[in-house]
């Protein structure tokens, strides 16, 4: 199954690099990860999203918590949480292309940051679904670029991951 | 007063109460190098090869119970340590490894001994640090010894750059270290506990399985109380030995892949299994759909990690064993309940019939040393008591299997990586903290050649450890398992061009025994271990077409195992020439 991990990690250098080395050295998936610091400038903020069985899930959160610079983890898919990403996307809107790619970018509510004579630059923040939709809608034009942030998650309500 | 990185360094080792620093100098090591010189606190030793220095550190951190300590230079310096930093990893072994590293300036730039230290060592250390202000040195160095000695031990590295040995601050050693992200864990859940102590109580076929969790928590009298309290029967690790005393009746010996046939059959047919620090690893488990098949496992360890990692647990407890093993007897004291006496006669009367299969005897009448009688010989001679190193292969497996070690901290191998070249290094370390101690290294011809430059430092330092070397002409392990696996065809383990131990010994100053017959065993290790300030190398040509029982096969489960020898088949010296 499909997990969003994030953490508070000490804003350390080398901090990141201990995080990816052990997904690599373990052997574990990693679909998307982002980081970056918080309103404390000690801590980071680092949202992983992985997938594996229940076994591989539970190992995977004692390890991280395991390494020295991980301050605190929770697993935001054990609650009800919000999960967004944010799509940079260039494509081909030259011609009568352009149209589509103005009803798509309404229909999906995105929003036009550039365009030129034959392309035209998107941004779109959503869930992850939100952004493949958006993908495969408007992947007719013909994709020039795509940049995807990872994705970065925070819990509903009052649980929140804090030191 | 001010004082250079190098005086802080030095300083905190003698305020962290190190005693021994075994290390090697280089360029970006030279000023601390320098500040040793200065003093006479921190004793240094010099290595032959930084590899050694972590052996040695190792054997003494693990003989000890303190953080053993290396010094070295950048580069090809601390590169040389890493596989014994990833020795010490596997075996949870509290070290701190220093490393000269460029200075700030040219980090990045491939400089003269420039590596990444901190990223080359990363996957085998507990953490590690790189210090780029003097200011941060000390703060480092306490947090180095405490990350490495808590919780769940290991190794820490600290990259120290040339130029933050040179620059100037304040002194003032940290009295305490409290760190946000880091907190171990000792005492276990009240409620956990006491559900494992039910279901211990309602066992009918109950197995104690312990490991190096119990060396390392020193927790090896609370074990022997629980176990005497409980009368089940208790098996250990190779990691565990000396944990549970192996001349006990209740211990039914090691377990595993080299395990005894009593200890593996119990584990096989155990109603509750109660595993307190140990990790069930692979040459424990064989074949894991094949485990402990009837048990419902009760699993004590300080690593969460570590439970449920293999084996899912149907009590795990996160806890130190110490503090968890005695609440466990207070809970088992206070309780109405007691050990199903009944159940517990049957079972020890099923063990006893495994027992009877003798699974460790072996032909003493062969005109061949056998490997296992020098072993047994050196059991006696020593009184059971002295601290055995060990390297590699099938002579490891002899040791553990037939030095029967009563007491935690005498066993001193490396079990998770298996290094050869371990023994000798880890001896040397023992001597330095023990001198008064009986030390002796038992090894191959093959692992011995690969820290054998250490022989100088014995000689420099008068560390009269005993080298016992059980020479099969054989990687004997490795051609054990192409007997069994490969269809005889001994790719590369035969050890050719072999030198001569006893002259190679006495090249160094030291004094070497060759011993070709069984009768000559027992009188040639009592005349080298009567020669206390003596290191003496004894060199026994062994039987080299001995292999090690029982054996389970990789990918067999515990109760499939190889018990009587085969026919030698074997080609000898003579025909190989
Ligand atoms: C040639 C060869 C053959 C081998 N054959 C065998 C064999 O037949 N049988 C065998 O057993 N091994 C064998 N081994 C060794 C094997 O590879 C493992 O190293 C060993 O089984 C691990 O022992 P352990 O489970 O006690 O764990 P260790 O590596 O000693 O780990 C200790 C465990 O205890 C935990 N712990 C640490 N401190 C504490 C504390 N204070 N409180 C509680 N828990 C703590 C740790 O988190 C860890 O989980 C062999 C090795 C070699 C090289
Ligand atoms: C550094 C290293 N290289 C290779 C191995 C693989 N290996 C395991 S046992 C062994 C042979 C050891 O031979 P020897 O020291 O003579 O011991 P014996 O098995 O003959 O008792 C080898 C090569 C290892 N464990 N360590
Ligand atoms: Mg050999």
């Amino acid at each position: 199954m499909r997990h969003t991990i994030s953490m508070l990690l000490e804003n350390e250098s080398g901090a990141l690099s201990r995080v990816a080395g052990l997904f690599s050295a373990r052997g574990y998936n990693i679909e998307s990860l982002t980081v970056a610091p918080t309103e404390d400038e000690t801590l980071s903020r680092l949202t992983l999203v992985t997938s594996g069985s229940e076994d591989v899930i539970e190992q995977i959160t004692k390890q991280l918590n395991k390494l020295v610079d991980v301050v605190k983890l929770v697993d935001l898919t054990e609650g009800q949480h919000i999960e967004r990403e944010m799509l940079l996307i260039k494509v081909n809107a030259g011609g009568a292309t352009r149209d589509e790619i103005r009803r798509a970018v309404d229909k999906h509510q995105a929003r036009i940051l550039d365009e030129s004579e034959t392309t035209c630059t998107i941004e779109l923040t959503g869930t992850s679904d939100t952004l493949d939709a958006f993908v495969t809608a408007v992947s007719r034009a013909g994709i020039i670029e795509v940049v995807r942030s990872g994705v970065s998650g925070i819990a509903r309500g009052e649980n929140s991951l804090r030191v | 007063m001010e004082l250079t990185g190098a005086d802080i360094f030095v300083r905190c080792l003698a305020d962290e109460g190190v005693e021994h620093v075994f290390g090697y100098p280089g360029g970006a090591a030279l000023h601390i190098y320098d500040a040793l010189y200065r003093q006479d606190k921190v004793k240094h030793i010099l290595v032959r090869h930084e590899q050694g220095a972590a052996h040695a550190a190792d054997g003494y951190a693990r003989a000890t119970g303190r953080p053993g300590v290396v010094l070295v230079t950048s580069g090809p310096g601390v590169t040389n340590t890493i596989t014994g930093i990833a020795t010490a990893y596997m075996d949870s072994i509290p070290l701190v490894v220093f490393s000269g590293q460029v200075a700030t300036s040219l980090i990045g730039d491939d400089a003269f001994q420039e590596v990444d230290a901190v990223g080359i060592s990363r996957p085998c250390v507990k953490h590690n640090f790189l210090v780029k202000d003097v200011k941060d040195l000390a703060a480092t160095i306490k947090k180095a010894f405490y990350i490495a000695s808590t919780g769940r031990p290991g190794p820490v590295l600290v990259d120290i750059p040339k130029d933050v040995t040179a620059h100037k601050c304040e002194y003032e050693y940290p009295r305490t270290v409290s760190m946000r992200s880091y907190s171990p864990v000792t005492d276990g859940d009240p409620a956990q506990i006491h559900q494992a102590v039910d279901l211990m109580l309602s066992a009918k076929r109950p197995m104690i399985y312990t490991g190096g969790g119990i060396v390392l928590g020193e927790a090896s009298a609370a074990l022997t109380e629980l176990v005497r309290l409980l009368g089940y029967p208790c098996t250990n690790t190779l990691m565990g030995l000396g944990a549970y005393p192996a001349t006990d009746p209740l211990f039914v010996g090691m377990l595993g892949m080299h395990g005894t046939y009593e200890a593996n059959m119990a584990m096989h047919e155990c109603d509750v299994l109660i595993g307190i620090g140990a990790r069930f690893d692979d040459r424990v488990t064989g074949d894991l759909n094949k485990f402990c098949p009837h048990a419902r496992i009760i699993h004590v360890d300080v690593d969460p990690s570590s439970i449920s990692k293999n084996v899912p647990a149907a009590i795990p407890v996160v806890g130190a064993s110490g503090p968890v093993i005695n609440e466990m007897i207070r809970l088992i004291k206070a309780s109405d309940r007691k050990p199903d006496k009944e159940a517990l006669v049957a079972w020890w009367k099923q063990i006893g019939q495994w027992r009877a299969m003798n699974c460790l005897e072996y032909d003493r009448e062969s005109q061949l040393i056998k490997p296992q009688y020098v072993v047994e010989t050196l059991y006696d001679i020593t009184g059971g008591d002295a601290y055995i190193t060990s390297d590699v292969g099938q002579h490891q497996m002899w040791a553990a299997q037939y030095y029967k070690f009563d007491k935690p901290r005498r066993w001193i191998n490396s079990g998770g990586l298996g290094t050869m070249g371990f023994g000798l290094p880890a001896a040397m370390g023992v001597k330095l903290a023990f001198p008064d101690a009986t030390v002796a290294c038992i090894t191959g011809e093959a692992s011995i050649q690969m820290c054998l430059q250490e022989l100088s430092t014995c000689k420099q330092y008068d560390l009269p450890v005993k080298i016992v070397n059980l020479n099969n002409r054989y990687m004997g392990m490795v051609r054990q398992w192409q007997e069994f696996f490969y269809d005889r065809r001994y790719s590369h383990s035969y050890m050719d061009a072999l030198p001569d131990f006893v002259k190679l010994t006495e090249a160094y100053g030291h004094i070497g025994f060759k011993i070709e017959k069984p009768g000559d065993v027992e009188g040639a290790l009592k005349e080298a271990f009567a020669m206390k300030d003596r290191l003496v190398f004894l060199d026994f040509i062994t039987d080299q077409t001995e292999n090690v029982y029982p054996m389970i096969a990789a990918g067999k489960g515990q109760h499939e195992m190889h018990l009587k020898p085969c026919k030698a088949v074997v080609p000898t010296d003579r025909e190989l020439a």
